[in-house]
């Protein structure tokens, strides 16, 4: 008697776990699939109210138009190259520092780790003008360079590398030092190997905040041929009307490589946000 | 190989600016430890000194705490030195990266690279070398076969079991063939039976490779079976340095005459009388004349007759047959051992251990023993050990 009230209230906490989860992701999947409608509809329709769901003629020429309205491949590379420089830089620096924060003893760490913290915490956008300031007096505004100049230093990166490296047991370390390594061979010999799965995690966070990062590819790089795919997909929008049909053909045509990425790295993924308990 | 000479070592660590905030606040020196305090900070480690010779197996044991890692990790170079000089084949060492003082270490948690295969790990030390690969080849395949690890070359650590790894990393140490080889616990991880095996083959290690060892173990067996010499410590002080047989059989405190032996000695409430130019120890109802060898060294020490603690070994008290003269015990517990019987027993107010065997030289089993049971005990002249009240021992 009590094994079948236990069965039977498991099984409604089945269900209702489930209709909670279908609720979520059709919450979550909603915009997408509206977004594959809408860049296949006329651009009345696309305004026609009330909205219809599926699209009463299939207009595949939006796409084309997209790629005529926008330099794709100009764009797919600023992209690819921003996130590729942000993501060597982003490693390399917030490895060596969070090493140097976890594993050696200085004047003044305790200060540092305070500053990065604080950085940490505080909103990007307030950087903006003056990393703007510094990238213009510099001449180097519409340059790749401008484009990854925010995301050089990391301080998430370097304090999640941290935490990584303060996991490490410091006796490896010791031995390493022992064996006749010195502390820059303790680091990229033995150390930074052991930060597989963290550097993996940081890969990717870095490259997705990249990617859809919008406001500052957009102040810094006003040249369409030096511009992302989001701030390049923003000069879509006009200040009147907007072609939604071209704009979401844009989008999807953007998100595609992004996609593919995700689905080949689909494990890592996973377990670089469990990793971090980000979210 | 190498003699090493520790003169003065001194390890002090200071205080942090927290701890100095609130010493200043209460007005005070803190004391949480027994390790002494001063204003330059906790003194781990003091006036260490020791000389070992070449080839010798020195065996740092004592409680933790005790300042036996710190002095290890100071050979080594992981500690700076606060005081005193350290001299490896003569040559003054303080300021010498570890690198450079051609050492060794076995750490405790092994501390095996974990992205290398054992080969890596054992071959890396002589990368860093620049050895010639074929060497590197021949001597970490010539490290393997002696410690019986070549069928793991190439796994990664976490495929090996607690005892291979550690097998990996004494390979890792002994494949550079080191002046100077340290361990620092090396057997801690292990289960109990493992240990016994390591400890066997860290004994026939230590007959296959030339070099000094220095091993850190707070283990008294470990202690007693491996080393030439023992270096008890206690609260950063040394407490005496002997042959396992020396610091055994003539403990120079109470420290170290309860910390070696298994099970622990047992200490009387006793007196120290002199009658007719010769030592007698009174226990209760029981006084026993000290051995011809005690006398004199009492004697050459003018040992004066006095309230003492004495001790003696559990395996060094015997049943007596009959009343007179002995010591009236009362059992509390009897621990069946095999061979023997370990029984817990009140005396004097004190708690003592007493090992009986369970076999008689005519092979009859001798009669269990149960709680509550009355026994008389006695104890002979020469295996008393007699420490005065600030707890040294009367005949050093």
């Amino acid at each position: 008697m009590k094994n079948r009230s236990l069965e039977a209230s498991q099984k409604r906490m089945t269900v209702l776990t489930y209709t909670a989860l279908i609720l979520g992701a059709l919450i979550m999947v909603f915009p997408f699939v509206w977004m594959i409608l809408t860049s296949l509809k006329t651009v009345p329709e696309s305004m026609q109210v009330p909205p219809t769901i599926l699209p009463k003629e299939m207009i595949v020429s939006n796409f084309g138009d997209a790629m005529k309205s926008l330099p794709f491949l100009k764009l797919y590379l600023n992209t690819a190259l921003m996130i590729f420089f942000r993501v060597i830089c982003a490693v390399a620096f917030s490895s060596m520092a969070g090493y140097a924060f976890a594993m050696l003893e200085f004047r003044g760490k305790k200060l540092l780790f305070g500053i990065v913290l604080v950085q940490m915490s505080l909103p990007s956008q307030i950087f903006i003008i003056p990393q703007y300031q510094m990238v213009a007096k510099m001449g180097l505004a519409n340059t790749i360079f401008a484009l990854v100049f925010p995301g050089i230093v990391s301080a998430f990166g370097v304090f999640f590398l941290r935490q990584t490296y303060m996991g490490i047991p410091k006796e490896i370390g010791e031995a390493a030092y022992l064996d006749g390594c010195n502390q820059w061979q303790t680091f990229y010999k033995i150390m930074f190997p052991l930060t597989g799965t963290s550097v993996a995690a940081l890969t990717i966070f870095t490259a997705v905040f990249a990617y859809s990062d919008l406001m500052w590819p957009l102040v810094v790089n006003s040249d369409l041929n030096m511009m992302t795919l989001s701030s390049g997909l923003a000069t879509l929008r006009g200040q009147f009307t907007t072609n939604f049909p071209v704009l979401m053909a844009g989008s999807l045509l953007a998100m595609l490589p992004m996609v593919i990425l995700y689905l080949i790295f689909q494990k890592q993924f996973i377990e670089g946000i469990a990793s971090t308990g980000g979210k | 190989m190498a003699a090493l000479n520790l003169k003065g070592i001194t390890k002090i660590y200071p205080h942090s600016g927290d701890q100095k905030k609130a010493k200043k606040k209460a007005g005070e020196p803190e004391k949480k430890t027994n390790l002494q305090v001063t204003d330059k900070g906790v003194i781990a480690v003091q006036s260490f000194d020791l000389d070992i010779k070449d080839k010798e197996f020195i065996v740092l044991v004592g409680p933790s705490g005790c300042g036996k890692s710190t002095t290890l990790r100071m050979v080594a170079g992981l500690e700076e030195i606060s005081g005193g000089e350290l001299y490896i084949d003569g040559k003054l060492v303080n300021d010498v990266e570890p690198k450079n003082r051609d050492i060794a270490m076995v750490f405790q948690s092994y501390a095996l690279y974990p992205h290398m295969t054992v080969y890596e790990n054992m071959a890396f030390p002589l990368k860093l070398r620049k050895v010639a690969k074929d060497e590197i080849d021949k001597r970490v395949k010539e490290a393997a076969a002696i410690l019986d690890i070549t069928q793991y070359l190439d796994r990664k650590p976490k495929a090996l079991s607690g005892g291979q790894r550690q097998r990996v990393a004494i390979g890792r140490a002994i494949v550079r063939e080191p002046k100077v080889l340290l361990m620092d616990e090396p057997l801690s991880n292990l289960d109990a039976k493992l240990r016994n095996q390591m400890r066997a083959e860290i004994i026939k290690l230590r007959q296959k490779i030339n070099t000094t060892f220095i091993y850190v173990t707070h283990d008294q067996t470990e202690a007693m079976t491996l080393g030439d010499r023992i270096v008890i410590m206690k609260d950063g002080f040394i407490q005496q340095i002997g042959t396992p047989q020396e610091v055994f059989d003539h403990p120079a405190n109470i420290f170290v005459a309860g910390f070696i032996g298994m099970p622990q000695m047992n200490f009387f409430d006793a007196k120290l009388t002199e009658e007719g130019g010769k030592y007698f120890v009174s226990v209760g109802g029981c006084k026993v004349e000290l051995s011809e060898e005690k006398q004199k060294n009492l004697s050459a020490r003018k040992a004066a007759a006095q309230s003492i603690t004495l001790g003696v070994r559990p395996s060094h008290m015997v049943l007596a047959k009959e009343t007179g003269n002995t010591l009236t015990a009362t059992v509390e517990v009897a621990e069946m051992m095999g061979s023997e019987i370990h029984f817990h027993a009140g005396v004097e107010g004190r708690d003592v251990v007493v090992i009986v065997p369970t076999m008689d030289t005519n092979g009859q089993h001798i009669d269990t023993f149960h709680a509550g049971d009355k026994l008389n005990l006695t104890f002979s002249g020469s295996v008393c050990h007699v420490f005065g009240q600030d707890g040294k021992n009367l005949e050093f």
